[in-house]
């Protein structure tokens, strides 16, 4: 019996797996004063396995694991995006987590084993990876919500989501099972043929598609399965918040692009999931920016304008077309870009004892420190998609994917929506230049924070000046791999 | 009807009923041995389907391991079950109508030509001397290799994470550290003090 399988490709989460096996043994061996060391581990390991996944990467999909693993083009883009952000949010998040006592190495454990279920889910090639991928990714994040057991809310919002992550896991789980009903594989290069071919039992092949979507909805926080995000995004410790609200998006977006775009991407199909998403992106829209204009905490406040996001990335998804795919993912990549920073400045004002996430905390930023305003003020100029930022771009990108297939009405819609939503980015603004400080504590930082969220907000900017590279980027991998 | 078939029947009517009575079940405790009760019909079921492995390992594992496991928590555990039952017959319309719903809409593609013995016929039953378990091994630990393995590793992200959760050092615990304790010196624990000497009678 001859059994051989190509290792190379998956060279990358190999690496990060062991490595982390590395990162839990030696962090018992360390003691508190020294957890830097567990510090500099991980982002050891999260840069080599950036470099691992640019030097494996190959323009052409190639199969392994029984073809069970894919590593194609957009497979490498997210997952080498993945990496370099997971890096951003522990840089941000170390000063955070020493005065919380969370800076120890359970929260970089869990951080790199979530990692591994994003990369599993970007490179799955079959439905039981990308679920155990899945579920890999959501039990780390589970548990670093509650890492701060003693705080009630961060308990309340652990709770939740993991009771409605285990419904939708569930969900999804029954959609699969359908589809493996109507077609007899799991694996989704398989499944793309079938469902082109067409198959007898198309009836269940749609309804367990509605139930997929559902899923991806609750994974996604698209309206109406986006009852946890607010609760989450607000619960969790801030340094969490940011893990959640930005590297996951990548793998949710992957596996958005695996399931309905790759698995069930054939013509008849596409037309039954554009009605579902098209509901899911108006309403997420909606209510997203409606709700956002009435929050006082700023991390309810993108978490509601986080939903209106993911309703823009439907948006792209929806249009079923390649420049539309590409368009999502571009928004998904400016969409972590911007989250970083906005929860890096977050970061940067939270001291020991004092959160900085009410919007009264960012009043006369502009006076106590101008650049770190300058800051905030470009990512939420591209939050709100103003020119010459890069959120304009992306907004535009989706807007046109959507045009392109006539559908003119969503687009008005959406430009309607974000003009709304545009009032509470600039409130902050406002705040920020127009009004008295009321906290006026000097607002210290690490010259590695202060670079990286330097650089950050200005890449909102140069991506604004010169979008043309990353668009392309995204629209060639996405047309390479599917 | 087919010896066969009267089996089947008996036991999924068996495991219908102790489902039920899992989730009705008054005493917790009951309720966890219904479950056990489930889990062994669900065996000779899955043992009728030529799952023979399966059915031992659920037997094993579910039944020997796990369910004495939670048996044992409940018994620790008072549970009060009257306050978890609180606000059910308020919440039962709502619940009702929408499982009802669904249970309709499921019915109504389930019960269509898919799923039917023409669309699914009983597969050829294997020769006397296959083995399940031989051939469950092989699939496991070739084809289905990634998948096993990224289960070990959601089993050790559970591992971290209950712990991470759970473990708790008390600030003022009297716990000793037995490698400095058999250091002890005779100087550490005796103090000797010079004392002048005291006349009687004073």
């Amino acid at each position: 019996m001859e059994f051989i399988m190509p290792l190379w490709p998956a060279y990358p989460e190999l690496f990060l797996l062991v490595m982390t096996c590395v990162v839990l043994i030696v962090d018992l061996f360390v003691s508190d004063d020294n957890r830097i060391v567990t510090y500099g581990l991980t982002q050891f390991t999260l840069a080599g396995c950036a470099l691992l996944t640019f030097f494996t990467g190959n323009p052409e999909p190639v199969y392994t694991f029984s073809g069970m693993f894919v590593d194609d083009l957009m497979a490498d883009v997210l997952k080498l995006l993945t990496c370099v952000s997971v890096i951003m949010v522990m840089v941000y998040a170390r000063a955070y987590n020493a005065a919380r006592g969370m800076f120890r190495g359970e929260f970089f454990t869990l951080a790199l084993f979530a990692t591994l279920g994003m990369m599993v889910m970007i490179s799955a090639n079959h439905l039981l990876t990308l679920y155990l991928g899945l579920e890999l990714l959501s039990l780390s994040l589970y548990a670093m919500v509650a890492l701060q057991r003693d705080s009630v809310r961060a308990t309340e919002a652990a709770m939740k989501y993991f009771v409605l992550g285990a419904l939708a896991s569930g969900v999804l789980l029954y959609g699969m099972s359908m589809l493996y009903g109507a077609t007899g594989t799991l694996e989704i290069t398989e499944l793309a043929q079938l469902s082109t071919q067409g198959v007898q039992a198309q009836l269940v092949l749609v309804f367990g598609l509605v139930f997929i979507v559902a899923g991806l909805g609750f994974k996604l926080g698209a309206v109406p399965f986006h009852m946890w995000v607010p609760d989450v995004y607000q619960g969790a410790p801030t340094a969490v918040t940011l893990f959640i609200g930005s590297a996951p998006k990548f793998a949710a977006f992957a596996m958005v692009m695996r399931l309905l775009a790759q698995s069930l991407g054939a013509e008849m199909l596409v037309d039954e999931w554009r009605h579902m998403l098209t509901v899911m992106a108006i309403l997420s829209l909606v209510i997203g920016n409606l709700t956002a204009i009435m929050q006082t905490n700023l991390k309810r406040m993108l978490a509601y304008s986080t939903i209106s996001h993911m309703g823009f990335l439907l948006l792209g998804v929806l249009s079923g077309t390649i420049d539309g795919y590409g368009a999502g993912m571009f928004y998904v990549v400016v969409y972590v870009l911007m989250t970083l920073g906005s929860f890096g400045i977050i970061l940067l004002l939270a001291r020991s004892g004092f959160e900085a996430e009410n919007l009264e905390d960012y009043k006369g930023l502009n006076q106590r420190n101008p650049w770190y305003a300058f800051l905030m003020l470009l990512l939420m100029f591209s939050m709100a998609g103003i020119p010459p930022t890069v959120g304009f771009y992306a907004k535009l990108s989706v807007l046109q994917a959507v045009v392109s297939i006539g559908m003119w009405w969503i687009a008005v819609v959406a430009v309607v929506f974000s003009l709304i939503g545009a009032f509470y980015y600039l409130r902050i603004v406002k705040l920020m230049y127009f009004d008295a400080p009321v906290d006026t504590a000097p607002i210290a930082a690490s010259g590695d924070v202060r670079a990286l969220l330097s650089a950050n907000g200005l890449a909102v900017l140069v991506l604004g000046i010169a979008p043309q590279p990353l668009l392309v980027l995204c629209i060639e991998a996405v047309r390479a791999s599917i | 009807m087919t010896f066969q078939q009267l089996i089947f029947w008996f036991f999924s009517a068996v495991l219908i009923f102790a489902s039920l009575r899992v989730i009705t079940a008054r005493n917790p405790v009951h309720a966890a041995l219904f479950l056990v009760l489930a889990f062994c019909t669900a065996a000779g079921i899955w043992i009728q389907l030529e799952a023979e492995f399966l059915g031992i390992a659920l037997v094993l594992v579910y039944v020997g391991a796990v369910m004495v496991l939670f048996l044992f928590v409940v018994m620790m555990l008072d549970i009060n079950i009257e306050k978890l039952r609180q606000g059910f017959w308020s919440y039962l319309p709502v619940g009702a109508t929408v499982a009802l719903l669904l249970v309709a809409e499921m019915a109504l593609v389930l019960t269509g030509p898919w799923f039917g013995l023409e669309a699914a016929p009983q597969p050829t039953s294997a020769p006397a001397g296959y083995s399940n378990t031989k051939e469950l091994g092989r699939l496991l630990y070739t084809d289905y290799v990634y998948p096993f393995e990224l289960a070990a590793v959601i089993l050790l992200v559970a591992i971290v994470a209950a712990i991470a959760l759970t473990l708790r050092r008390r600030k003022h615990g009297k716990y000793i550290d037995p490698g400095e304790q058999v250091q002890v010196k005779r100087n550490d624990r005796l103090k000797i003090v010079s004392m002048p000497a005291e006349k009687k009678g004073d």
